[in-house]
C-alpha cells in the first residue's frame, strides 16, 4: 500500500495544487486569498478577543492568554474537522473518478489529508509569526507538537475512513456526522477551559480523544510545557483502532463501493 | 506484453429489498445474506493474445461496458479473475473522469498522471495531445464547457499520447465527427499493427469488421459467440431483429477459432426460392415502425434479402448480387397491385427508392386470399453501413408515381448490414460506380 502511495505521489501531489488552484480560480486576488482568510481569523481571535472583549483566562496574566488558548484549540481542531469532514465525503465526491480510471483507491485519503495539512501549515505559519512578534514563542518545547500532529491526523484519518466508506453504503452516517461534529467541537475544550467544568465532566473527557489533543496543544503553546503524555495514550489507542478499522473496512468493501456509487 | 486472460469471470450486483436489509446483513454478519445477487456477466472465459483487435459486440445492457470496466480494473469480480499484462490505456465511456471545473489542460494533467506518467513527460506530451484533440484555445478553458464531442476529442488524445499494451475503447468514438474518427481508427491502426492489443465496444458492424480481426458476441451477459467478426455480426443483428437463434449459447461452446474475414461476392443472383403460398397464408403479418400504414385490405407476410433457400439475410457482403422479396396477402380483389421499397441510411437519407409501377411493370390483379411475391434482384453497390428497408404495398398506379389507395407501407420494417468486401477497389462515397479505368501515358 505505501509503495502504490509513493508510485502515486505525482497524482496526490497534482490533485492537492490543483484544488488550491480551483478554489481561488476567477479571483482576481488569487492566492493572496489562501493568507488574507486565515490571516483574518486570527487577528479576529487575538486582537478582538485580547484588546477588544478583554477576555482572561483565569489564572492567566498575559495579555494574549486566552487568544492562544483560542487559536491552539481551534486550529487543531479545524485541522481534525476539515480532514473527518472531507473524507467522509471523499468517495462520494469522486464517484466519477473511481467508476472510470483505475488507480490505488488509498491515494483519496492521501489527497485529503495532504490538503488538509497544507491549510493547515499557511495558518499556523501565520500563528507561529504571530506568536513571534508578540514574544509568547514557547521556544524548543514547540517541537513536541509534531508527534501531537501525527497522532491527530491518524486519529481524522482513521476516523475519515471508517466514515467515507460507510457513508457509501449508507448516505445517513455523512448527515448525522456533520450534526455530531458540532456538538464533539463545544463539548471538547476549546472556547472554554476544562478547568470551568465540573468535576464529573471534566472526568468524562477522557473518553474524547480530540479533548486530550488540543490539550496538548494548549499545553504546549499557552504554558511552553510538555503535553500530558499519559493522558494521550488513550487517544493514541483510539487512533491506532480507527486507523485499523478503517483500513480494514475499506480492503473489504473498496471493490463493492465502485458498484454502490 | 498485451495478452488479456479472463478465467471464469462473473460479476453480480447485490440487490437489497431496503436499505435497512444492507445494515442487518453488515450488522448480523452470522444470520446469513438478506440480499439478492443480480448477475451482470457469467461465466466469462477468454483468452486474448498479444496484438489481438477484438470487438465486444451485443445489445444495450449486454454487459459489454461491464466486462471492459473488469478488465481495466475499475470494477473488481465477484468470481473468477482477470489478467492483463502491460500497461492499459481504457476511455470508458465518455471521458476519463475529468473534473469540470478544471481547464483542460490541468485535466490532461491530472489523467496523465493517474496514467501513471510523470509531469515532465506529461509536459513533454502536451503539444501533441493538444494537436490531436484539435480543439484550439478550449484547452485552457474549464471541462464544463466542452461539447461531448470536444472531451472525447480530448480524452481520446490523452489514452492514446504513448502507445499502450492494451487499449480499452468503449463507443466513446462514437460522439466524435466522422474526420476525427479517422483519425482515431488511424492512430489505433497503428497501435494495432506496432502490437497493442485492442478491445473495442461498438455497434457499427463497419467498423467492427473493419478493424477487428475477432468478436466477441455478449448476449444476456455470456459469451454467445467468440470467432470471427462477420458471424458475430450476423448474430447480433439477428438478435436485434428479434429472432436470435436460441442455440447461439450451445454454439458458443465449439466455437472456432479466429478466422480472417473474407467476403465473397456473388456475381450471380441468388437463383430464386420457391414462393410457398400456403406457409405464407398462414404467416403473422409484419409491422413497421412508427409512421407505417395498415389496412385490414392486405398484410405484408415477408420483406427481406433472401438467398437461394428462402433464408433471410441481414448482413449482406458489399457489390453483391441480392434478391429483395417482399410478399403480400390480399384481403380483397386488387385490380392494379403495386409493390415497392425504399432504402435509407442511418441518417434517413434515402439511397434508393422504386415500385413496380414505375418500373413500368403490372404485377396484378390479386384475388381475395391471393398471395402477391415480388423479388427485385440487383447488386448492392452501397457503401459498408447498416440500413434499414421500407416496403409498401399500393393500388391503381398513376401520374409519376401516385396511386389512388396504400395498402399496406411498413417504415423500417426491418435494418440491414452491408459489410465492405476485402476483394474491391477502395472508394467512399455512398454508392459505388464501379468505374472502369482506361488511360493511357503519353
Amino acid at each position: 500500500m505505501l509503495r502504490a502511495l509513493w508510485h502515486s505521489r505525482g497524482f496526490i501531489g497534482g490533485s492537492v495544487q490543483r484544488d488550491f488552484q480551483a478554489r481561488y480560480r476567477n479571483t482576481m486576488l488569487g492566492a493572496a486569498w489562501t493568507v488574507l482568510n486565515p490571516l483574518a481569523m486570527i487577528v479576529v481571535y487575538t486582537v478582538i478577543f485580547s484588546q477588544v472583549m478583554q477576555s482572561k483566562l483565569p489564572g492567566e496574566v498575559s495579555r494574549f492568554g486566552y487568544s492562544i488558548y483560542l487559536c491552539a484549540g481551534i486550529l487543531s481542531w479545524g485541522l481534525f474537522a476539515e480532514i473527518v469532514t472531507r473524507a467522509q465525503n471523499m468517495f462520494i465526491d469522486n464517484a466519477n473518478l473511481l467508476k472510470k480510471a483505475n488507480f490505488p483507491r488509498i491515494c483519496l485519503p492521501a489527497i485529503v489529508a495532504s490538503n488538509a495539512l497544507v491549510n493547515f501549515a499557511i495558518i499556523f505559519g501565520l500563528f507561529t509569526v504571530f506568536l513571534l512578534v508578540s514574544g509568547q514563542f514557547p521556544g524548543a518545547v514547540f517541537a513536541l507538537l509534531l508527534p501531537l500532529l501525527v497522532l491527530e491526523v491518524a486519529l481524522a484519518i482513521g476516523l475519515g475512513l471508517v466514515l467515507g466508506v460507510l457513508n457509501v453504503f449508507f448516505r445517513d452516517v455523512g448527515q448525522f456526522f456533520q450534526i455530531f461534529i458540532q456538538f464533539w467541537f463545544w463539548l471538547t475544550p476549546v472556547v472554554y477551559p476544562a478547568a470551568i467544568l465540573p468535576p464529573a465532566l471534566r472526568d468524562l473527557l477522557v473518553f474524547n480523544p480530540m479533548a486530550a489533543v488540543t490539550g496538548g496543544f494548549q499545553d504546549v503553546l499557552l504554558h511552553g510545557r510538555a503535553p500530558d503524555w499519559a493522558g494521550l495514550l488513550p487517544a493514541t489507542l483510539c487512533a491506532l483502532a480507527l486507523c485499523v478499522l478503517g483500513l480494514r473496512l475499506f480492503r473489504k468493501r473498496a471493490g463493492e463501493m465502485v458498484d454502490e456509487l | 506484453m498485451g495478452a488479456i486472460t479472463v478465467s471464469g469471470l462473473g460479476k453480480a450486483y447485490k440487490q437489497y429489498p431496503t436499505r435497512w436489509a444492507r445494515l442487518a446483513e453488515w450488522l448480523l454478519p452470522w444470520s446469513g445474506p438478506r440480499h439478492r445477487a443480480h448477475w451482470i456477466l457469467q461465466d466469462i472465459d477468454f483468452h486474448i493474445a498479444a496484438g489481438e483487435a477484438v470487438a465486444l459486440i451485443g445489445i444495450n445492457g449486454a454487459g459489454k461496458s461491464t466486462l471492459l470496466k473488469l478488465i481495466t480494473g475499475t470494477t473488481l469480480p465477484t468470481v473468477g479473475s482477470v489478467a492483463t499484462h502491460g500497461r492499459v490505456a481504457a476511455l470508458l465511456e465518455l471521458g476519463l473522469g475529468f473534473h469540470p471545473d478544471f481547464t483542460g489542460r490541468q485535466n490532461v494533467l491530472m489523467a496523465g498522471q493517474l496514467m501513471g506518467l510523470d509531469a515532465d513527460r506529461i509536459t513533454t506530451l502536451m503539444p501533441e495531445i493538444e494537436a490531436f484533440a484539435g480543439i484550439g484555445d478550449y484547452i485552457d478553458q474549464p471541462v464544463r464547457v466542452y461539447s461531448s464531442g470536444m472531451q472525447m476529442r480530448l480524452a481520446f488524445s490523452v489514452a492514446t499520447c504513448e502507445r499502450p499494451d492494451i487499449l480499452i475503447v468503449d463507443e466513446a468514438l462514437a460522439v466524435g465527427d466522422v474526420f476525427f474518427q479517422q483519425k482515431c481508427f488511424d492512430r489505433i491502426r497503428g497501435f494495432t499493427a506496432a502490437g497493442t492489443t485492442l478491445l473495442f465496444v461498438s455497434h457499427s458492424m463497419g467498423t467492427v469488421m473493419n478493424i477487428c480481426d475477432r468478436a466477441l458476441y455478449i448476449r444476456q451477459g455470456r459469451v454467445a459467440f467468440d470467432g470471427a467478426p462477420r458471424t458475430a455480426a450476423d448474430r447480433y443483428q439477428a438478435e436485434l431483429l428479434g429472432h436470435a437463434p436460441v442455440d447461439a449459447a450451445d454454439e458458443a461452446a465449439c466455437a472456432p477459432i479466429p478466422v480472417a474475414v473474407s467476403v465473397s461476392v456473388p456475381t450471380e443472383a441468388p437463383a430464386a426460392p420457391p414462393v410457398d403460398a400456403d406457409r405464407l397464408r398462414t404467416s403473422v403479418a409484419l409491422s413497421g415502425s412508427d409512421g407505417s400504414i395498415v389496412t385490414a385490405h392486405a398484410d405484408c407476410v415477408g420483406a427481406a434479402f433472401v438467398d437461394a433457400d428462402g433464408v433471410a439475410l441481414t448482413n449482406i457482403g458489399a457489390d453483391q448480387q441480392v434478391r429483395l422479396r417482399i410478399d403480400y396477402l390480399a384481403h380483397r380483389d386488387l385490380d392494379d397491385p403495386h409493390v415497392g421499397f425504399k432504402i435509407r441510411n442511418r441518417h434517413g437519407i434515402v439511397l434508393f427508392e422504386t415500385n413496380t409501377y414505375c418500373m413500368h411493370q403490372t404485377p396484378g390483379p390479386v384475388s381475395a386470399g391471393g398471395v402477391l411475391s415480388a423479388s427485385f434482384v440487383f447488386a448492392m453497390q452501397l457503401a459498408p453501413e447498416e440500413y434499414t428497408l421500407t416496403v409498401g404495398l399500393g393500388n391503381g398506379g398513376y401520374d409519376e408515381g401516385n396511386f389512388r389507395e396504400v395498402l399496406n407501407y411498413l417504415h423500417e420494417v426491418s435494418a440491414f448490414m452491408v459489410l465492405p468486401d476485402a476483394a474491391a477497389i477502395r472508394w467512399s462515397g455512398m454508392t459505388n460506380l464501379a468505374p472502369r479505368l482506361e488511360c493511357a501515358t503519353l
